[in-house]
């Protein structure tokens, strides 16, 4: 049915439309009268003392990757769960198999720590 | 051209299956305009709510009760000055508000407000408005990161964090929803219509499927929803105690109304979600227990008995106003609005419209419980810690959903399992 898809594209141009073409009318309705210290990143009234593309705390990056793990078991859950009724006890074992180990890990991780914020 | 709209209203198929774009286009725009007042209705009815909680009046002047408070606003925000940061990433920061728009907005092309009131349905449906749904994460790094200042970027990292954390949680009990679609027939199905048929199909809803199981799977997934769009008491991006305005710091005039846009909208998407996975979609309350002609009659005729209920309400208040000159434009206002109501409410008593449009009232009256729940939250519970935040997420929500996915599937097959174990037990020792 790639029909039913054709509406994406009409929405997405839509709402890219309206998106972008109140912010023109915003554009030019308002006021414009730039100055420095307008112009300046927000910083408890100080002058900021140094950009902010810096290193950031490691446990950003472990949340992400632990997001890709289990997001990507979650869309291999999706085609079960469809079918989990025809598949029967034979596929309600191979996904306990498949949810066993990601739940193993799981426990490694929580036992490792990776999930504490410190 | 009338003759063809009304053959129209009699068609059974969502305009995506139809493939006509000229309806396609319609419904977009409709959606469009329903979904804009909608935020601006909710921005009024939050701060008259939360007021009311908290015991003041909330606004009061601008329109009758501020009924006219939000568009004052927008109006405001159209002619504010917008500033950007002189270091910022201009390209990038002036599409982030755009791109968090397209993104909370987009979800509602597979919404079901009705069995044909959706713009399109697809056999991926849930699957698609949750992809979009997460996608609003992106607009938020692209903000924080263009902004090019330190509170900013601190407050779309942790917003970013806490999106996909819940994330996973929220999809996990999705899957359990999705497996309770194919009790009956067998074969499941992602669809979003195809979902709520299978409610009616099956007589129940889902949060009532299997009793407990049902129940806990929307309890997940209306905690994990609140956290997914950044809202008290999960709002730690947006924590003004210890981050400005996190990400929306740099963010002010119009853009920065774009992003409040698409801030509600994504809540009335999630809301929307948990409404056609758990509480019926369109469905009517109570179809087969007080089902019936009579009844669906008495059901049908809720909605413009509501909208004149509210007409006369208006216009009660509206009698009751001082009689002041200075009162003159609100009593006239309240009173035009009042029987602007009422003759809505008239119109859908019609037979004909009726029919159609209580699909649609069902719907919002559902999707509205979980946008007043939004408001309760907000007022009652302190907002969380970071650490505390992701320890919900993580050693709270996982597991539960985790447990919930493996009971649906357990208690979904309990007869071929009970069958194979009393086979494989009783039989060894014939």
């Amino acid at each position: 049915m790639p029909q039913n898809y054709i509406p994406i594209f009409v929405f997405l141009l839509v709402a890219f439309a309206v998106a972008a073409g109140t912010l023109i009318i915003a554009k030019m309705v308002r006021p414009s009268n730039p100055e420095k210290v307008k112009g300046m990143a927000y910083e408890c009234g100080i002058e900021a003392q140094e950009g902010s593309r810096q290193r950031h705390t490691v446990r950003f990056y472990i949340i992400a990757i632990l997001f890709v793990v289990f997001d990507v078991e979650t869309i291999f859950l999706f085609p079960w769960a469809v079918q989990f009724k025809l598949l029967g006890v034979f596929g309600l074992v191979e996904m306990l198999v498949f949810l066993g180990i990601l739940v193993l890990g799981f426990a490694w991780v929580w036992k490792k720590g990776a999930l504490e914020w410190i | 051209m009338i003759e063809y709209i009304l053959g129209y209203l009699h068609s059974d198929v969502t305009p995506g299956e139809a493939g006509n774009l000229f309806w396609v286009t319609v419904y977009v725009l409709l959606v469009f305009l329903g979904i804009s007042v909608g935020v601006i209705f909710m921005n009024w009815f939050e701060r008259k709510v939360m007021a009311h909680m908290q015991v003041r009046i909330g606004p009061m002047r601008v329109g009758p009760h501020g009924l006219l408070q939000p568009v004052a606003d927008a109006l405001k925000l159209i002619i504010k000055e917008d500033l950007m940061p002189a270091h910022a990433d201009k390209i990038v920061f002036w599409f982030a508000p755009v791109c968090v728009v397209m993104t909370a907005f987009c979800g509602f092309i597979v919404v079901p407000f009705g069995r044909t009131h959706a713009i399109t349905d697809m056999n991926i449906g849930v699957l698609f408005m949750l992809g979009v749904s997460s996608l609003g994460v992106l607009g938020v790094i692209m903000a924080g990161w263009a902004s090019n200042s330190q509170y900013p970027l601190m407050g779309s990292l942790r917003s970013g964090a806490q999106m996909v954390s819940y994330e996973v949680a929220m999809c996990m009990s999705v899957v359990s929803a999705v497996m309770m679609t194919s009790l009956v027939t067998g074969t499941g199905t992602m669809s979003m219509i195809g979902i709520v048929q299978a409610q009616e199909q099956q007589h129940m809803w889902f949060a009532f499927s299997f009793f407990p199981v049902g129940l806990t799977a929307l309890g997940v997934f209306a905690i994990a929803m609140v956290a997914e769009t950044n809202r008290a008491p999960f709002d730690l991006p947006e924590a003004e105690s210890e981050l400005v305005a996190g990400f929306l710091t740099e963010y002010s005039g119009f853009r920065w109304s774009l992003f409040f846009l698409a801030e509600y909208a994504g809540m009335m998407a999630v809301s929307a979600i948990a409404t056609t996975l758990w509480l019926g979609g369109w469905l009517r309350p109570f179809p087969h227990l007080l089902g019936g002609a009579n009844w669906d009659t008495a059901f049908s005729l809720v909605p413009g008995l509501g909208f004149i209920l509210l007409g006369a309400l208006c216009l009660f208040y509206a009698v009751k106003m001082p009689k002041l000159r200075s009162m003159r434009g609100n009593l006239l206002g309240l009173a035009g609005f009042g029987a602007f109501l009422a003759a809505m409410g008239l119109f859908m008593l019609l037979p004909g419209v009726r029919t159609r449009v209580q699909d649609i009232f069902w719907f919002t009256i559902k999707v509205g419980f979980f946008m007043y729940l939004y408001i309760w939250y907000r007022t009652t519970f302190p907002r969380y810690r970071f650490d505390q935040l992701m320890k919900i997420g993580w050693k709270f929500l996982l597991p539960i959903s985790i447990a919930v996915v493996v009971l649906t599937a357990v208690i979904g097959v309990r007869q071929e399992l009970l069958a194979l174990l009393f086979s494989s037990w009783f039989g060894g020792r014939r």
